[in-house]
């Protein structure tokens, strides 16, 4: 009698779990205790291990899928036993599954092979054969899904197409990176940063759904601290070769005042262009990821305030950024923006140094996910060149959306801005 | 049918039209049938042709089904083109020989040298109360005989059009009309407007199920998709037109869009035109379905005369409704 493996509450909140891989596959014997596959949680990758020993008969989610806690992943039984489903089902499954095992164990499971159903039904169905209409079956063959992963919501469990809609790709990522190397079964670790992908053709960003980190993230971080869970980063930057730059640029051309707020903007759309995971709208189910950098400019007019957007501010010119950021400031004064004119930022900043303000917090605009608070220029004592001197210092605080970003990935944007300032070389290099 | 002018006619003056302006045509078309001159056709679908024709070609026969249905082959045998009108299908029953005897077989049988391309025509299907002998929809037999065209027209428009093809035809047709249909009302284009047999016709267009329908049902049909309009249901009403030849290629296209489908027919279930259409389905567009194909039919009862009994066992609005219903899973 096959014993069901399910997967299990690896973490106190998980609710789902996502089956990265699988380290034991069909035919295999496994004893108890073995790592039968690695599962992503809400916190991080955790191992599912066998309860009881045998042979791993089938695997019934296929590795990229994520299912529900205490969904059936997969059946262990005796040797040479029959699965319920191996019937009339020829090569492949069945009691010739754990004979074949060593050959089998060197392939993917072959996607058509009917295991038993994915539904949450205490025990597999009596015929084992996925229920799905036509329809469904050509689909998910056409767009790699796999029907054991998706729940049937016609009659008696029937895949119909809409069920595929909710349904991921069986993640051809899962044949395509790292995990296809063999790899000693490693201890916990954290998940590792996924890379940001690049957008489809045509379109200036790219949406990544939420992992299950992200969303228990998400969820814990609005609960404790409101809508926009915000925290702070401040440094503080040495102005010095900034200052002389700007001076240099003012004697050579007069036409155009480059301004300090106009060195910031480039800085920061420069530093971005490094640390897209900075540059992104949060989209509630999903992360929008800007591969255009368009940032926010906060202007103080009368009664309020309001941010016009120096586009692509990463590919112009300090000429160009402080022309258009005078053109646009002046138009906010006049209140003569157009809407295009102040919307569609990927980042913002807001300047109060004019106003001697040292350092300051600012409010995110939704749905960005930062906004940098930029203090006055002042000169302080601070180490240089081993001795305390007085330099010309200014703060910055990034405000960041802790659902988009984390501590440490606005920490290291703030370290390459920095790094920029006080060598603005590195702007242009 | 942009530019064309209409006239609204009821489905009757509508056959009518078509009658008069084929005989105006073609001096070989003429009409033959239970009380079709002097009383002007048992539901006057022959008003004034008579008068316009004179007795040679609007001809009053005995009370003999199977006699003037064979005198009716034997004109299109020998060069003419008969419209042979049975009171109603009921009736026709006693000429079912000449049907699929003669005028199926002729062509086959003299190896293409005689062809019979007469049209037999009249009103099938049930009316109210007319019990179980008067209530039937005999479709699927005429169907079922290769040599034999049925054409079944929902509205007065198609009504003219494909009456004018089936006289138009070099092969027998069988067209049965809609007896509670004669006084739908309808734009009709003036003039010559032709149907061309075996084609269907997409009655109302919609995403989501495909109602296949035929004659009467499809404005039972057309009812059900208003009603599931109004819950979210967008249904496609197909409307056969002709049931032999039937038009496979509508019937996947449709499908092929929506995915499901009932079949709806006034008639018995068993072996009937429905039968048919999902054999198409299934065989041709099995990779589309996203579930199995419904069917909406008659009673498996000889029709009840009681009134109430009578409405349970036609199709009606709620019981397409229904089936919708269970092919969306809803």
């Amino acid at each position: 009698m096959a014993t069901q493996v399910v997967m299990e509450a690896l973490s106190p909140t998980m609710e789902e779990g996502r089956l990265v891989e699988w380290k034991k596959q069909e035919g295999e014997t496994v004893a108890v205790g073995d790592v039968l596959a690695e599962v992503e949680t809400d916190k991080a990758v955790m191992e599912l291990v066998a309860r009881v020993g045998g042979v791993l008969l089938r695997q019934t989610v296929a590795a990229g899928q994520t299912v529900p806690v205490s969904s059936p992943v997969a059946l262990i039984g005796q040797p040479g036993e029959t699965v319920p489903a191996a019937a009339g089902n020829g090569a492949g499954a069945g009691a010739g599954a754990a004979a074949k095992g060593a050959q089998q164990a060197s392939q993917k499971p072959a996607p058509p092979a009917p295991p038993p159903s994915a539904a949450p039904a205490p025990a597999p169905p009596a015929s084992g054969r996925i229920k799905a209409s036509p329809l469904a079956r050509k689909i998910a063959q056409e767009q790699g899904l796999d029907l054991r992963a998706v729940q049937g919501s016609g009659p008696e469990g029937r895949i119909v197409l809409r069920d595929l809609e909710t349904a991921h790709p069986a993640r051809p990522a899962a044949a395509a990176p790292a995990p296809a190397t063999a790899r000693a079964p490693a201890p916990l670790r954290p998940v590792p940063p996924a890379p940001i992908p690049a957008p489809a053709p045509g379109e200036p960003f790219a949406d990544v759904p939420l992992s299950q980190m992200r969303k228990s993230i998400a969820r814990r971080l609005v609960q404790s601290i409101g809508p926009v869970p915000t925290f702070y980063l401040t440094t503080e930057v040495d102005m010095e070769r900034v200052w002389e730059a700007r001076e240099a640029m003012l004697a050579a051309a007069s036409e155009v005042k480059v301004s300090f707020n106009d060195i910031i903007i480039k800085a920061v759309a420069t530093a971005l262009r490094q640390h897209p995971a900075c540059n992104a709208w949060w989209q509630e189910d999903r992360i929008r990821y800007w591969s255009e950098v368009h940032i926010g400019m906060a202007v103080a007019i009368e009664d309020g305030l309001i941010t016009p957007v120096i586009r692509h501010a990463d590919r112009k010119t300090l000429r160009e950024i402080g022309a258009e950021a005078r053109d646009l400031a002046a138009k906010a004064r006049d209140r003569r923006l157009t809407a295009e004119e102040y919307t569609g930022a990927t980042f913002s900043i807001s300047n109060l140094g004019m106003l001697d303000i040292d350092e300051f917090t600012a409010v995110i605009n939704p749905p960005e996910a930062g906004i940098l608070a930029v203090g006055r220029i002042a000169s302080r004592p601070a180490e240089h060149g081993g001795a305390v001197a007085l330099r010309r210092r200014m703060r910055l605080t990034m405000s960041c959306d802790h659902r988009v970003i984390d501590g440490a990935t606005g920490a290291r944007f703030l370290q390459t801005l920095k790094g920029m300032l006080e060598n603005p070389l590195a702007m242009v290099w | 049918m942009t530019g064309t002018p209409v006239t609204t006619l009821t489905y009757r003056d509508a056959l009518n039209a078509a009658l008069r302006e084929e005989m105006r045509r073609d001096d070989g078309v003429f009409l033959m049938g239970e009380e079709v001159g002097v009383y002007q056709g048992a539901y006057k679908v022959s008003r004034g042709l008579l008068d316009e024709f004179g007795p040679m070609r609007v001809v009053d026969t005995p009370i003999t089904e199977l006699g003037f249905a064979g005198v009716g082959v034997g004109a299109a045998m020998a060069g003419l083109r008969p419209v042979i009108e049975f009171m109603t299908w009921n009736f026709a029953l006693l000429a079912i020989d000449q049907l699929v005897n003669s005028a199926a077989k002729m062509r086959y049988m003299s190896a293409g040298q005689i062809g019979v391309p007469a049209v037999f025509r009249g009103p099938g299907g049930a009316a109210l109360q007319l019990a179980a002998q008067h209530s039937q929809a005999f479709e699927s037999y005429y169907a079922h005989i290769p040599g034999l065209k049925v054409v079944m027209p929902a509205t007065p428009a198609d009504a003219k059009g494909l009456l004018k093809s089936a006289i138009r035809d070099d092969d027998p047709v069988v067209f049965i009309e809609g007896e509670m249909l004669y006084n739908l009302k309808g734009e009709v284009p003036d003039g010559e407007h032709l149907v061309p047999l075996g084609r269907a016709d997409v009655k109302r267009a919609g995403t989501d199920v495909t109602i296949v329908c035929h004659s009467k049902t499809v404005a039972v049909a057309l009812k059900a998709a208003e009603q599931l309009a109004g819950e979210g249901v967008s249904a496609e009403v197909l409307d056969l037109r002709t049931i032999r030849p039937l038009d496979s290629a509508a019937l996947l296209g449709s499908v092929g869009r929506t995915h499901r489908c009932v079949v709806a027919e006034e008639g018995w279930s068993f072996a009937g035109v429905g039968a048919q259409v999902v054999d198409v389905i299934q065989r041709e567009a099995f990779d589309q379905l996203d579930a199995p194909v419904l069917r909406v039919t008659g009673a498996d009862v000889p029709m009840p005369y009681n009134k109430h009994l009578e409405k349970a066992a036609k199709v009606d609005a709620a019981k397409i409704v229904d089936a919708v219903g269970r092919v969306l899973y809803r």
